[in-house]
């Protein structure tokens, strides 16, 4: 039972991370990004690649943040204008072909064997308590940038994300750059993605390509569009949400007598699906009404 | 300076035979048109005239299809409105553009350029003195606009709950937070309250006193003889006459476009 709490924290944190990367981008700047899974599958390859061939996880988690960071620059760059429709196609296209070339190419992670023996940090050092030190460790991680997300949004740039957010030609008649500030949230929303990737690959030391569907975008989405729109401690409690709901279901379906695997896997989705929608139903009339 | 500058006032922007069409309606139509440097112009003409796609047009929101605008003697057509904006020539918007969420004051706040708080940098020293002082100066200026215009009792409001009036405040307001050297005013006195239109005019002529050139379009007759020394008459998109205000209300030209757009 511990062990399952610790393997649930440690989830929760890294699903934290990736969804207030999505937070910054779509809750603070208003960018829509539908394919946050491919800077995460960016930040674990990465990492988990860097790793096996000895770099100390630091460097690798510095290496998979980076990718990611300059994929998420480029996916801004190559959406004409960043305006909203093209975002969520070009963002869930482009999770798609992340995907497909990790399967495919067998040269980067071995196709859909994926990648296994991810070499943990300090795994020696404490052998029995590792899930618990490694919990630890992604906590902090969650730690370090949900401090830096509160800064950015009390900072002016939060200021000016919410601008952008509210009405982007009215920061385009002041003189300021639209473009360049959302390449840039665009890319550090990515990075953090890249962050918790990297965490993910050593948790678990093994990935594979069907790890990295886009359901898992579906779920960060969830986490972020439960909370208040920008809230950064509330998009982190969202992602506490869907991980128990995730893994939660999962513990459980050892212990009911009815349904298979995936039976429950399809009601996960399904009860994924109806807050998905209730939640854009009540924006979307907020929205109306307001 | 030549006795010739003396004379004739430097043209700070010219407008050649710019032309703007959406779908099948001609907006603009070869429209071409000069404003003195230090001027206050008001730009008339029926609703569906072309004034504010003019406006639109000259601040780069939007590309001509045909024409060149040159301002300060530079070519600007083209360029994205950020870099128009940035070389001083800023519009406001007929319909108010608030941002709706931030506060009255935090709508002022983000306009000064660049700030060192909205770098990542600046972000990693929030609470350092360089980013403090910073934020300070920019708050007490933007209460002094907001006193200008008086907004200041509204500061800390969110800018979504102003009325109609208030907004048209704003976003003068935010022009003047600008500094601009030319400023583009789409219907700053549309639904204000008629009590306040004398303070709007007194706030315009305040913003032309601080070195800004004033292009406005303007409904209200009254306002434009009081603030304009130049008129021009746009009528379907084209160049009708201009003149001092005077002689434009003389004009019987003017006069029928007017008529003719009652139904
Ligand atoms: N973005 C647009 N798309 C299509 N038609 C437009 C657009 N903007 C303006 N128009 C049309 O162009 C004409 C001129 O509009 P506008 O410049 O707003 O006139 P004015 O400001 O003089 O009232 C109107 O018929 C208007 O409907
Ligand atoms: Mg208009």
């Amino acid at each position: 039972m511990l062990d399952f709490l610790i393997a649930i924290v440690t989830f929760t944190a890294i699903y934290a991370v990736v969804s207030l990367g999505l937070n910054l981008q779509w809750g603070q700047a208003g960018l829509v990004n539908l394919g946050q899974v491919a800077f995460f599958a960016a930040g674990a390859y990465t990492a988990a690649i860097l790793a096996r061939a000895g770099t100390p996880f630091p460097l690798a988690v510095l290496a998979g943040m980076v990718v990611a960071a300059l994929l998420g620059a480029l996916v801004a760059l190559i959406t004409p204008r960043l305006r909203e429709d093209y975002l969520a196609i070009v963002t869930l296209g482009f999770a798609e072909l992340v995907r497909l070339i990790l399967l495919n190419e067998k040269e980067i992670g071995n196709g859909p064997s994926g990648i296994n023996a991810i070499p943990q940090p300090l795994h020696e050092l404490f052998s029995a308590n590792y899930p618990l030190f490694f919990a630890f460790l992604t906590v902090a991680a969650l730690i370090v940038v949900y401090l830096f997300n509160e800064r950015l949004r009390r900072a002016p740039l939060g200021r000016l994300l919410r601008a952008i957010r509210e009405d982007e030609s009215v920061v385009a008649s002041i003189g300021k750059s639209v473009l360049a500030f959302k390449v840039e949230t665009f890319s550090l929303g990515a990075a953090m993605a890249g962050i918790a990737g990297a965490f993910y690959a050593a948790y678990l030391t093994f990935i594979a390509p069907e790890m990295f569907t886009a359901s898992v975008s579906i779920y960060v989405l969830v986490a972020v569009l439960i909370a208040a729109r920008g809230s950064n401690i509330g998009t982190v409690l969202g992602a506490v949400f869907v991980s128990v709901l995730l893994e939660g279901t999962d513990f459980i379906k050892d212990y009911i007598p009815f349904g298979t695997g995936v039976q429950i896997a399809a009601v996960r989705i399904i009860i994924m699906g109806v807050i998905l929608m209730l939640v854009v139903l009540a924006r979307y009339r907020k929205v109306v009404e307001g | 300076m030549s006795a010739d500058a003396l004379r004739e006032p430097a043209t700070i922007l010219e407008v050649r035979s710019l032309s703007k069409r959406f779908g099948g309606m001609q907006a603009v139509n070869g429209c071409s048109l000069r404003i003195a440097a230090g001027s206050i112009t008001g730009l008339i003409g029926p609703n569906g005239a072309g004034k504010s796609t003019v406006f639109t047009l000259i601040s780069g929101f939007l590309r001509p299809d045909v024409g060149e605008i040159l301002f300060d003697g530079h070519r600007i057509d083209g360029l994205p409105a950020h870099r128009v904006a940035r070389l001083g020539l800023v519009r406001t918007f007929q319909t108010p553009r608030e941002l709706r969420e931030l506060s009255v004051l935090e709508n002022l706040m983000m306009v000064p350029r660049p700030q060192f708080g909205e770098s990542l940098v600046g972000v990693m020293l929030l609470g350092s003195r360089r980013v403090r002082r910073e934020e300070q100066e920019i708050e007490k200026r933007a209460l002094e606009v907001l006193r200008t215009v008086g907004l200041d009792h509204q500061a800390r409001r969110r800018a979504a709950d102003l009325s109609g009036g208030q907004k048209k405040l704003l976003e003068i307001a935010r022009c003047m937070m600008c500094q601009p050297r030319l400023a583009l005013l789409d219907e700053p006195t549309a639904g204000v309250n008629p009590s306040l239109i004398n303070d709007l005019v007194e706030m315009i002529r305040l913003l032309h006193a601080g070195g800004v050139t004033i292009v406005i379009i303007e409904h209200n007759m009254n306002v434009v003889m009081r603030l304009c020394e130049h008129v021009i008459v746009l009528d379907r998109g084209e160049v009708m006459c201009e003149g001092t205000p005077e002689q434009i209300q003389r004009d019987e030209r003017v006069l029928a476009a007017y008529l003719g757009s009652v139904p």
